[in-house]
């Protein structure tokens, strides 16, 4: 489902924020305290699995079974991850409760790191052109097409997929990392909507000035909209980055080997291959951190920026 | 949150050429990826289609099978009871984050605290749990099992199972739900709740007198949004309990997928994808009828 965020303003607009909302500051209070213990908690339930995802990724898996209750590392050791990476052999791996057949996280992180990137890339420039056509170019039938391709956030992305991976099987591109990108490649009607939104808000004088100066419309797309826009295509690049980074039922129709795997197919491949003896646990988790480390790390660069966007758009 | 108005009229000539440029990438790819496959996906519905030969159009057959096959109103049943309690749980949770962090504290950091599940993908926050929730070894069940309760295989018992996904899935997806009705509440101007306060109202009243009222039609919105998204439910069940223990978690996108990728049955799964759209376009015609009648609330 689309993230829903707000378009920032542009910043020569003028528009006035809503009045942001005064804590209440008042001194100590048998209710302040509960709701402050109420809010410590929902920390706790959120971030303690991380730890603990942590903690059983740098155990062994005899130590898992040894004592599976202590809240430090059992054994401490990276074997976990060496796993996970392929840097096993296979005897070792079985020796210490793995798998024999080796998956090759690092190909399946480049793997998920193509995709994504390709998808966001295309998907968010692609849709830049259309909303600056949507919103500030002249042509018959403008707001009919619109319409249509508004119309389209009605139909559930998953409602596509079966006949999508016909049409793909159809391009003969079922198993390439090509075929898992490119349904997504052009556009979403929400990027559109999200980015005409905010063309719409960036003054027309701007663009007049630009148009004397003698720049074209192209011109003026590339050097002045573009630029103006950066905040809500980088908010938007993220939420898309993370949204295909995460996807899987579209990745496990059409991969089916090695070589177009992405991240998430390949850890629910990791977890079937169980061992007869066990879950490899110490493995399972290693390689569950690597794929969300990457997602982690770009939040906690532009946190701050989306955590403040996620609102509403206007869509009714 | 009104839709601008499209640019004025300027009296000059129009931009078709550059515009069918502009508009020609995404045009196409709402097309072959959009358009075509919805418009075929109705069509596939009325076929027997194994992929290897061409469809032949069988006519209601396929729905004829779904409303006589047990296991598809089975799929229906559990998902609606995944939805019940997934969309439950998860609205009055992410309602009582937001309203916490809106009468507490304005710090950002908390609120990137509480989006950290939402960048997990679903495989990931369906594995960690599958871990911590494990009958003999996770943390989960040895502390049950200290507080001197018997464990529960959460994951592989057939009462439990649907609860546990839909309480994982509340885990990943509650940050971002609270985050989307906390920018609702920033929308209530705090004279509101200062009038409130001189009138002696507490917290609890200004809740249910204030804040409540306000917030109706934010709620109707993400209420229907979520709603939509958790009937989509397919990845959690596929890496935790592969739609087992005895069909208890087979969800109906899992029943499509293996009907169409485990028996080749591409007409069958189409019928009942045409099936769960037409619920879903119920559900969002509910949402204009709620947005519309909850709109007066706040100017």
């Amino acid at each position: 489902m689309a993230a829903v965020t707000t378009p920032t303003t542009p910043p020569t607009s003028t528009t006035t924020a809503p009045s942001a909302v005064r804590p209440v500051r008042r001194g100590f209070s048998f209710g302040r305290a509960a709701a402050w213990t109420a809010l410590g908690l929902i920390v706790l339930i959120t971030l303690l699995p991380f730890y603990w995802i942590l903690r059983t990724a740098l155990s062994t898996n005899a130590g898992l079974n040894a004592d599976p209750a202590d809240p430090l590392p059992v054994d401490l050791t990276g074997s976990g991850f060496e796993r996970a990476l392929g840097l096993q052999s296979a005897d070792e791996a079985i020796a210490q409760g793995g798998a024999g057949g080796g998956l090759d996280f690092w190909r399946y992180l480049l793997n998920s790191v193509i995709v994504s990137t390709l998808i966001t890339g295309c998907q968010i420039f692609f849709s830049a052109m259309a909303a600056y056509a949507f919103a500030r170019l002249r042509w018959r039938g403008r707001d009919k097409v619109f319409g249509l391709f508004l119309a389209g956030l009605m139909v559930p992305t998953i409602f596509t997929l079966l006949p999508n991976f016909v049409l793909i099987k159809q391009l003969h591109l079922v198993d390439s990392l090509l075929g898992i990108a490119l349904p997504s490649l052009f556009m979403t009607p929400f990027a559109i909507f999200f980015l005409r939104q905010f063309f719409l808000n960036i003054p027309h004088e701007v663009e007049e000035a630009a148009l004397l100066d003698g720049a074209g419309k192209v011109r003026i797309f590339f050097r002045v909209i573009l630029p103006m826009a950066v905040t809500p295509v980088l908010t938007l690049s993220v939420l898309t980055y993370i949204t295909s980074w995460n996807d899987y039922f579209w990745p496990l129709m059409v991969s089916y080997s090695d070589g177009s795997r992405v991240l998430t197919v390949a850890l629910a491949i990791f977890r079937a291959q169980t061992p007869a003896t066990g879950v490899d646990w110490s493995g399972l988790t290693a390689a569950t951190l690597i794929a969300a480390l990457p997602m982690l790390v770009l939040f906690a660069c532009f946190a701050r920026r989306i955590v403040s966007s996620i609102g509403f758009t206007g869509i009714k | 949150m009104t839709i601008a108005s499209s640019s004025p009229p300027v009296r000059r000539r129009g931009d078709g050429a550059l515009a069918a440029v502009f508009i020609a990438p995404a045009m196409l790819g709402f097309l072959v990826f959009l358009l075509w496959p919805t418009l075929r996906g109705v069509y596939l519905s009325f076929t027997r289609f194994n992929l290897l030969t061409p469809a032949e159009w069988v006519g209601l057959d396929n729905y004829v099978r779904m409303v006589n096959d047990p296991i598809f109103w089975d799929s229906l049943t559990v998902t609606v009871e995944y939805v019940l309690i997934n969309i439950g749980v998860q609205t009055t949770a992410a309602l009582a984050i937001a309203v916490l962090l809106q009468r507490l504290t304005q710090s950002s950091l908390l609120r990137g605290i509480v989006l950290t599940p939402y960048l997990m993908s679903n495989v990931v926050a369906g594995l960690v749990w599958l871990w911590i929730l494990d009958t003999q070894l996770g943390i989960g069940n040895e502390i049950i099992s200290a507080l001197g309760f018997d464990r529960i295989p959460f994951l592989a018992d057939e009462t439990w199972a649907i609860p546990t996904i839909a309480l994982i899935n509340v885990w990943r997806h509650v940050g971002y739900t609270a985050l989307l009705i906390f920018a609702g509440l920033q929308a209530i101007p705090n004279d509101m709740y200062e009038a409130a306060k001189v009138d002696g109202a507490s917290e609890w009243r200004m809740f249910w007198r204030v804040t409540m009222p306000l917030l109706r039609p934010v709620l109707a919105v993400v209420l229907i949004m979520t709603v939509i998204g958790s009937f989509q439910v397919f990845d959690t069940v596929a890496v935790t309990t592969a739609g087992g223990p005895a069909n208890a978690t087979n969800v109906l996108q899992y029943y499509i997928y293996g009907s169409a990728f485990g028996r080749f049955q591409f007409g069958y799964a189409s019928a009942m994808s045409v099936a769960l759209l037409v619920v879903l376009s119920a559900i969002t015609v509910l949402q204009y009828r709620l947005t519309r009648a909850g709109q007066s609330d706040l100017g």
